[in-house]
């Protein structure tokens, strides 16, 4: 199971600028759910809330009013129930890859011959045993992501949240990890929250898009193309993908209009 | 086209092993001769001055022969070396937990982050008359001011350090449910390696001086000692031999906490792309 709820959550924050207090209403009374094994995409300009949204997920943020819930329980503060894909991986600097993975089950209390072997196996699905031992400075961008991948799912969240998991990606590596992620979820069903700007990427990867404005959900819309999608390239070749992508993108640029 | 990728390529080789070639002189190399320059200049232009008012190399290389052969310069190196160790070794222990404590925690910032800031700019051989009113003239004292002195840059540095950790990495940690002191350990430690390292070099510096003021102004000992009673002597040579003899030893100090660094904290010098050097 991994169902996550947004119920009436809203999220409010104060900013000092130039000695001027600003009140930033991040999330706006955002209601929706993911179903246990959905993919979905939350997509919007920046400043929209959707990291935002991610982060009260995650318990990274608290909400200041409405409540989240993972599975019928209550997010309050970071559990081993969610995983986080941080944009830019975020390894830690003095750690192997190996021992990255292992960092986060360590302080989930594995301990003993599982620590390894789970970590590698983590390591295994995202393509990476061979490099294992190397630290994150000598990985590429793209190998980075995958550790960061590998960390999160580790631990069997029952959600992984990704905040722009492939935006500091060039284009190929992204096409390739976009192809993985889908083979991740087909093997491993977790369900997956994951935000990004790019319109390709959510209606590719999502099986739902919300697309938010103004710490508001705009509007909630499904993806009519069928799992799995083994072949990205030709699921942009579809129909259905352009005019998909065609109504995210009217539903985006609808609400700069209003504004 | 083929073809011609391959031979770019081919040409691409070539080139990298015509840089490989023309590799610029080891750091060492120009270090020594830069060294043997500013010797000869010293030793031309030394000659010349009246030998109270200044010395040369091989007159300083003679007296240290002198100091070496009756053990003297031993004995003093000894005397100097237990209370600077002592001293230097205490601060690292102090100020390396007291940074991370500042820099950790917002309260203890608020409350012990001013006395760290002005105690860094303390004008230390003011305080040396009251320490020895505390403390007396002998080993203790000595062992105050060099720990005073290096105390500070060590704290200060270690205290820049956790607040330079990015926030991002200590939230990794808060994603997978780590407390506050596993993060300090296994997160914010770490990531302040190459600060506390900084901060570490800086003090041996400070430290040769405050060893050498204490010398100067408790019971007179150690290499402050020679340097006194040569200069009283007015035999200037051999007051210049303590001089170098401090002046190396911090440069081997430093060297070795570069070294040490390079084993406990090697990502950093590969991230800067210094490992190679």
């Amino acid at each position: 199971m991994g169902e996550v709820t947004f119920l009436e959550v809203s999220k409010r924050f104060s900013l000092h600028v130039d000695g001027e207090v600003h009140h930033v209403q991040a999330l706006d009374r955002v209601s929706f759910t993911v179903n246990d094994g959905e993919i979905v995409a939350l997509i919007g300009p920046s400043g929209c809330g959707k990291t935002t949204a991610l982060r009260v997920v995650m318990g990274l943020d608290p909400s200041t009013g409405g409540r989240v819930t993972v599975d019928g329980r209550e997010v309050n503060g970071c559990g081993y129930d969610r995983g986080m894909v941080f944009q830019h991986a975020e390894l830690l600097p003095w750690l192997s890859a190996l021992q990255n993975v292992m960092f986060g089950l360590e302080m989930k209390g594995v301990r003993g011959a599982p620590l390894r072997e789970t970590a590698e196996k983590y390591l295994h699905l995202v393509g990476l045993k061979d490099s294992q031992n190397r630290r994150p400075h000598q990985l590429s961008g793209g190998m980075k992501q995958r550790v960061g991948i590998a960390r999160a799912l580790a631990i069997d969240p029952k959600v992984l949240l990704m905040d722009e998991p492939f935006g500091a990606l060039d284009a190929q590596t992204r096409e390739t990890l976009q192809a993985e992620l889908l083979d991740i979820h087909a093997r491993t069903g977790k369900t997956i929250l994951f935000v990004t700007h790019d319109l390709d990427e959510a209606v590719l990867i999502a099986d739902r898009i919300v697309v938010m404005k103004n710490g508001r959900v705009q509007e909630i819309m499904n993806v009519p193309l069928k799992r799995p999608r083994p072949d990205l390239a030709l699921v942009r070749g579809t129909p259905e993908f352009a005019e998909t992508r065609y109504k995210v993108w009217r539903a985006i640029h609808d609400g700069a209009a209003l504004h | 086209m083929v073809d011609v990728a391959n031979r770019q390529e081919k040409a691409a080789a070539v080139s990298e092993t015509e840089t490989a070639e023309r590799r610029p002189l080891p750091s060492w190399m120009i270090t020594l001769a830069s060294i043997a320059v500013v010797l000869i200049l010293w030793e031309i232009f030394g000659r010349r001055v009246n030998p109270v008012f200044g010395s040369y190399p091989s007159a300083i290389a003679q007296a240290f022969w002198e100091l070496a052969v009756t053990g003297q310069l031993w004995s003093a190196l000894y005397d100097s070396l237990r209370p600077f160790l002592l001293g230097y070794a205490l601060a690292i222990l102090i100020g390396v937990p007291l940074g991370l404590l500042i820099g950790g925690f917002h309260v203890a910032e608020a409350a012990l982050g001013i006395y760290v800031t002005a105690g860094y700019a303390m004008p230390l051989v003011a305080l040396v008359p009251l320490l020895i009113l505390w403390l007396g003239l002998g080993f203790a004292v000595k062992v105050a001011v060099v720990f005073l002195m290096a105390l500070f840059p060590i704290c200060i540095n270690t205290w820049l350090g956790v607040v330079a950790v990015p926030k991002t990495l200590i939230e990794v940690g808060k994603s997978f449910v780590a407390p506050d002191i596993v993060i300090l350990r296994r997160i914010v430690l770490p990531a302040t390696l190459p600060y506390i390292m900084a901060g570490i070099r800086l003090a041996v510096g400070r430290a040769v001086v405050a060893m050498v003021i204490a010398e100067f102004f408790t019971t007179i000992s150690g290499l402050g000692a020679v340097i006194i009673n040569s200069a009283n002597n007015f035999d200037t040579a051999t007051m210049f031999v303590p001089i170098i003899v401090l002046m190396l030893m911090a440069v081997g100090l430093n060297w070795l906490i570069g070294f040490v660094e390079r084993t406990v904290a090697p990502w950093q010098a590969e991230i800067a792309g210094r490992d190679r050097e």
